[in-house]
């Protein structure tokens, strides 16, 4: 875990395609073009800040799109009861802690396994927001709302930072904290972390409930960007997030893999797309590629893996 | 005539350690018999060997008199060697049908199913074992007996001519018990040979013929029923010259730390009452099942006791979790090394601060230079070979991964120590380094509990021995008065039926 090397291939495909650009497009690294990459990639990455929690507890989390949807329904209404825009994000997280603790005490203390638990709660949540809603969007936001109460120039600023001293915080917490400490154990070996005192379904259930108040706050910033919110909002959110951190080089069965490695896999999937318009190839192979990335960030997984077993084995033997 | 099944000066090595030397063992037609020796002895790589499971790496099997130069698992079961074990491994979602057909038909995937040709099969054959079990249950619906009919018919259909049976009556009741002699009887009268492995003496004096004693993985000798008595059966079980002891003038330093009186558990402890005191280290010993580890798990907490009480220190505490035996001061090495003991995946510093991530903390930040150097400590001290502390605890070799479970435990200062099988799967070295490093550990104060499975083991390491059978304690023997035959007897007893 304190060596680095998953975040290689995440890493390397970045500076490749970031050279190619440079070469080829040299115009994709236009302030403008960065600032709307970073927008559009926000909530995203916010979201899989969270489920990296999740995953390196050896859980999974489907639920998150849904859980979106109905944070970002949660904050616009709360503005229009005449909450304050910081008021209403904080409603938002609230929101999203809730959704997030059910997940969390369903898997941790009811056995549930997660990718039911989730599955359940992301058609449940999806269908209770449409019930409510009956579909309508969220309209005639107050002014106060809309850019966090700041200035449409100002906005992009006040959310990168936002996001990168979230990004730090977290980074910083599975490092240094104790609890990041359970979380990596925890994934790695649930039955061994229980024998050292580490109580595993605590460290799953605020697994969970933490990608919740990240979905919150994810939903909150996304919102204030555009002036109704729309109930399908964060359809298929679930699967990029994933995405992103499997491509960062954490596995899927837990236990391994970093929160700069997930930042990378978002700012790799979240790159191609725009990159490719840049470069004149047809839009159409976005997903494709996208595919192609995360076929490749699994099968350097399970190399890697092989080989470390293949080294176990020496080492026993000498 | 030629015997059923033989295997000659059979020698099978584990990574540099020898599970059988020059192991010889023969079975006749319409026999039973029995194979005894201690957890360890070599009795499950010999019929590992036998049904082709292992390849042994020197010595002959020949079966009917006609040599065998490659047994595997496809011929074992052609030549009509079938083995049955402790736990039945039926496929609890399919039918009895279904499990009996698995074994023995074979053919393509395509192939029909005659769905009422496999009925009649099954309940022809669980017929011939005196059964009667509808074939279409499904397998997890039935009882251990059940299972285990199911089991021998099933080796019956495959023509078995030889069939092993490992502790088949380990989870039987006496009434049960008797139903599956009966069924032996039968399998013998029809010209069966069966190998029966049993820590149960009584029950090898009623059924057996022959009985071979196994210890060490060698052959210590074979004898005809009703030749050697019960006591020289334990005698020669146990064997083995007396270990030098790694104790010599040492013993219990302080007062008791840790007491306790007449503990039961959920998970089937008894009554149990003993008292430890620091620097003593108390052995236990038992079979495998016997409710060692299970006591184990009292004390730390995993499956918490529901009666009794526990002391440490004169205080009575209740220890209903992992963290409150860790911060009461109880450490715990279980037993299974690489599924428990470690995390393989953690780099040998995590893993040493794992259970005391406070002591490398500060303001609540974990300090990684603190952490390396509390792991770069015990490395020295328990003298682990890691090239460093930053790379992978699957690195090490098991020896030294048990040294990084123990410093684990080390590293929380404890009053009470629990090793569940601390050398086990270890080489010869890194044994030798344990025992001494147990020793220390005794000698520095700490309370130590020792469970093995090795009774040359227990006896040079413990100051007192406890022995247990069926979750209950069966006796408490000093240093003086412990010889292997005194702590065998105990532990082999027969329950009361």
């Amino acid at each position: 875990m304190r060596n680095r090397r998953h975040v290689a291939p995440a890493a390397i495909a970045l500076a490749a395609l970031a050279a190619v650009l440079a070469v080829a497009a040299p115009g994709y690294f236009a302030p403008d073009n960065l600032r709307d990459l970073f927008l559009a990639n926000m909530p995203v990455l916010i979201v899989a800040l969270g489920a990296t929690l999740v995953i390196l507890t050896g859980q999974i989390d489907i639920s998150s799109g849904s859980a979106f949807a109905i944070c970002s329904v949660a904050a616009g209404a709360l503005a229009k009861a005449g909450l304050p825009a910081p008021a209403a994000a904080l409603g938002a997280c609230v929101v999203g802690v809730t959704l997030g603790a059910v997940n969390g005490a369903l898997v941790a203390y009811r056995g549930i396994p997660s990718i039911v638990a989730t599955l359940a709660a992301m058609v449940a949540l999806r269908d209770a927001l449409r019930w409510v809603t009956e579909g309508a969007w969220v309209q005639n936001l107050p002014a106060g709302f809309q850019w966090f109460g700041l200035t449409q120039s100002s906005y992009p600023l006040f959310a990168f930072l936002s996001v990168a001293i979230l990004v730090l915080v977290v980074v910083v917490g599975m490092r240094h904290l104790a609890a990041g400490r359970w979380v990596y154990a925890t994934g790695s070996n649930a039955e061994s972390a229980r024998l050292a005192g580490i109580d595993t379904a605590l460290v799953t259930f605020w697994a969970f409930a933490a990608a919740g108040v990240f979905t919150g706050f994810a939903a909150a910033l996304n919102a204030v960007r555009f002036d109704q919110i729309p109930p399908n909002t964060g359809l298929g959110l679930e699967l990029q997030v994933i995405a992103a951190v499997v491509v960062g080089g954490t596995a899927i069965t837990g236990g391994r893999g970093s929160i700069v490695g997930t930042v990378l896999g978002v700012a790799l999937l979240g790159a191609i797309g725009p990159a490719l318009t840049f470069l004149g190839v047809s839009a159409y192979w976005e997903r494709a590629i996208q595919g192609g990335i995360i076929l490749a960030a699994v099968a350097v997984e399970a190399i890697r893996a092989r080989l470390q077993k293949n080294g176990r084995v020496l080492a026993n033997q000498s | 005539m030629a015997p059923l099944l033989s295997a000659q000066l059979i020698t099978k090595t584990f990574a540099g350690v020898r599970a059988l030397r020059n192991v010889s063992f023969e079975l006749r037609r319409g026999e039973v018999h029995a194979l005894i020796g201690e957890n360890g002895a070599g009795k499950s790589t010999l019929i590992k060997v036998m049904t082709g499971a292992v390849q042994p790496d020197s010595g002959a099997l020949a079966v009917s008199g006609r040599a065998v130069p490659l047994m595997d698992p496809a011929a074992a079961r052609s030549l009509g060697i079938a083995a049955i074990y402790q736990q039945p491994a039926l496929f609890p979602h399919l039918s009895v049908a279904e499990n009996m057909a698995l074994a023995l038909e074979s053919g393509g995937a395509l192939r029909r199913v005659r769905w009422r040709e496999m009925n009649q099969r099954a309940t022809a054959l669980i017929a011939r074992v005196g059964g009667a079990i509808d074939p279409d249950r499904l397998a997890g619906t039935l009882s251990m007996p059940e299972q285990q009919l199911v089991e021998i018919a099933k080796a019956l259909g495959a023509n078995a001519k030889a069939l092993i049976m490992d502790e088949p009556t380990a989870s039987l009741t006496h009434r049960e018990t008797e139903l599956l002699f009966d069924v032996i009887a039968a399998l013998r009268r029809d010209g069966v040979g069966i190998i029966y492995i049993s820590h149960r003496l009584e029950e090898i004096a009623s059924i057996a013929d022959r009985v071979t004693v196994l210890r060490d993985g060698e052959t210590i000798a074979t004898f005809q029923k009703g030749e050697a008595s019960r006591q020289q059966l334990i005698a020669l079980i146990a064997g083995r010259e007396m270990a030098e002891s790694f104790r010599e003038g040492q013993g219990a330093t302080g007062g008791a730390v840790l007491e306790v009186r007449r503990l039961g558990s959920p998970s089937g402890l008894r009554d149990i009452s003993f008292s430890l005191r620091a620097g003593e280290i108390l052995g236990f010993a038992g079979l495998v099942g016997s409710g060692r580890t299970r006591l184990a798990e009292a004390l730390f907490g995993l499956t918490p006791a529901d009666s009794g009480e526990i002391l440490l220190r004169g205080r009575s505490v209740r220890i209903g979790s992992p963290e409150n035996a860790i911060r009461l001061g109880i450490g715990y090495v279980p037993e299974d090394r690489r599924r428990h003991g470690v995390i393989l995946d953690m780099p040998v510093s995590a893993n040493v601060s794992l259970a005391n991530l406070k002591s490398v903390s500060h303001s609540g930040l974990l300090r990684s230079t603190e952490e390396r150097r509390l792991a770069e400590g015990y490395v020295a001290r328990l003298r682990i070979k890691a090239p460093s502390v930053d790379i992978d605890t699957a690195t090490l070799s098991g020896g030294n991964q048990q040294k990084v479970a123990l410093a684990r435990w080390l590293a929380i200062n404890p009053l009470v120590l629990i090793l569940d099988e601390p050398t086990q799967g270890v080489d010869v070295g890194s044994k030798a380094e344990i025992h001494r490093l147990i020793a220390d550990l005794a000698s520095r104060g700490v309370a130590i509990v020792m469970i093995s499975s090795e009774l040359a083991e227990v006896l040079a390491m413990s100051d007192r021995i406890a022995v247990m059978r069926d979750g209950a304690l069966q006796g408490l023997l000093g240093r003086e008065e412990a010889t292997q035959e005194k702590i065998m007897s105990l532990v082999l007893e027969d329950r009361l039926a």
